[in-house]
């Protein structure tokens, strides 16, 4: 949804310019008189609110999943009332919470404990700037691209800590220190695996990235490049979601529900609501970074010569660009449905074991995995993006 | 006033996502009910009245992690413009980073000998 190119857009690739919506809704007002600045500003804040309301259906749609398929695990039936097969059931739970009373206990830190829930909030929000589901279907396609969304990722233990310290609980504590130990500990070779894409596609714009990737369908994904990467990513994705495997500072067992225990009402709602949305951004972001992000597993072109019509016709481009969006989603929901799958079949780790594999497992392997593909990009250019 | 493209983007959207929390927070605040009294405000304890607070003198364990995290952090942060820049530097760039990375690696095994990445 946005015109302007990322600078430094790689070059080489002639992937079809696709829908610019923008550019034609910014047309339209100037037709009507409007100055371009104004054209805009008008234009500005509808990417915003769709992908907003993408990202709450997508937690709605992830937290009903979540509930049938951990029933089905059990040989349960799960939600069943509230609408058919329990669609609406995550829509209930919402707004039972906005009615709930918000009780801030009597020796917590009144302000830091408000604060908490809200910092962990906006960075994940945030992130889903750089989320492409189209050659120009994204808010803004900035230069840093997924820099932005590891750097944004970074803020969230803040909100974490804050809120495990300001409850006055020992459980909130050792949850929040737990939950800032993990992060920290999965963020680098979480990092160094983006890195190692981000060198074969020489961009840091998420939209380059994916257009590395087009060209042979499915046979271009990055994938088949950086197994080892994706493999990285995905482990160190579900440790900074807090999902099953992983998820330590809110062990029910051990730790009551850790940094949220003292929580109630809607600043639990937005603890809630974080961890779906992070765990919806970060299957987005996988099925960006390695499974060709919006790209078809045959190539574009040969759809448009079976169609008989020119790559740039306006049917093609739109039939392209939905299914872009579709293929995007149905990645990443195909990665939802492994992470909810792990959740209800593999037993936590324990804490020790968790800063193990972080810190003398993955980190070596992810820097090994950065100079095999450093050497590799330098033997066969061709092959790891020039 | 933004020098780059897109970045107006940014703060129109970080409004946005800053007025999601902050919205549901006020909407809590007007529907929800009010009844502050006595022990509904204490802080949970497995049902037991809590024995002292939280805020004391705690052992962290995860600080010497939080050192060793601010070194790889720093270094992930100086490799990605050499990998962004990579396809134009060659193997030059690749002999450097190598050097780089075998003297990070090096304070890596260090730590790991010293105990620095025990949990015990």
């Amino acid at each position: 949804m946005v015109s302007t190119p990322a600078p430094g857009t790689a070059p080489g690739l002639d992937a079809a310019a696709g829908l610019d919506l923008q550019a034609s809704f910014e047309s339209l007002l100037q037709g009507l008189g409007l100055s371009p600045g104004a054209a805009h500003l008008l234009w500005l804040p509808l990417p915003m609110v769709l992908v907003l309301v993408a990202a709450v259906v997508g937690v709605l749609v992830n937290v009903w999943l979540e509930r049938k398929i951990s029933a089905a695990v059990q040989q349960r039936i799960g939600p069943e009332y509230a609408g058919a097969l329990g669609i609406l059931q995550p829509m209930a739970d919402g707004l039972k919470l906005v009615f709930k009373e918000d009780i801030i206990p009597a020796r917590a830190d009144g302000l830091l404990f408000t604060l908490g829930p809200v910092l962990v909030l906006i960075p994940v929000i945030l992130s889903w700037l750089v989320v492409p589901f189209g050659q120009n279907l994204l808010i803004s396609n900035v230069g840093v691209g997924i820099f932005l969304w590891i750097s944004l990722s970074s803020i969230q233990p803040i909100g974490l800590l804050m809120s495990g310290y300001a409850s006055n609980n020992k459980y909130s504590l050792l949850g929040g220190l737990r939950a800032a130990a993990q992060s920290i500990s999965y963020e680098i070779p979480l990092a160094l695996a983006v890195l190692a894409v981000v060198m074969m596609s020489n961009s840091l714009s998420t939209v380059d990235i994916v257009d590395q990737q087009t060209g042979a369908g499915i046979l271009s994904w990055n994938i088949w490049r950086q197994p080892v990467g994706f493999l990285i990513f995905w482990i160190c994705a579900l440790a900074e979601c807090e999902r099953l495997p992983f998820d330590l500072p809110e062990a029910e067992e051990e730790l009551v529900a850790g940094y949220q225990t003292e929580y109630a009402g809607m600043k639990f709602a937005l603890f809630y609501l974080g961890s779906y949305i992070n765990l919806v951004l970060s299957a987005l972001l996988v099925s960006v970074l390695y499974l060709g992000g919006w790209g078809f597993p045959l190539p574009v072109e040969w759809l448009a010569s079976w169609l008989g019509q020119p790559i740039d016709a306006p049917v093609v481009q739109v039939i392209t660009a939905s299914v872009g969006i579709v293929m995007t989603v149905l990645k990443a929901y195909l990665l939802v449905f492994l992470a909810i799958l792990l959740r209800w079949t593999t037993p936590r780790v324990r804490i020790d074991q968790l800063l193990d594999l972080g810190w003398k497992f993955l980190l070596p392997i992810a820097l090994v995995n950065l100079l095999v593909t450093a050497g590799l990009k330098l033997a066969f250019p061709a092959f790891f993006g020039g | 006033m933004f020098v780059l493209s897109g970045y107006d983007a940014f703060l129109g959207f970080l409004l946005i996502s800053a007025a999601v929390p902050v919205l549901a927070i006020v909407a809590n605040k007007l529907l929800a009910p009010r009844s502050r009294r006595g022990e509904r405000e204490l802080t949970y304890e497995s049902g037991m009245e809590p024995i002292g607070g939280a805020w004391i003198q705690f052992n962290i364990r995860y600080y010497m992690f939080a050192l060793v995290f601010v070194i790889f952090d720093v270094e992930t942060v100086f490799l990605y413009p050499w990998a962004v820049a990579f396809h134009r530097l060659g193997l030059l760039a690749f002999i450097e980073a190598l050097v780089f990375i075998a003297i990070l690696v090096v304070a890596l095994a260090y730590a790991w000998r010293k105990g620095a990445l025990e949990w015990s």
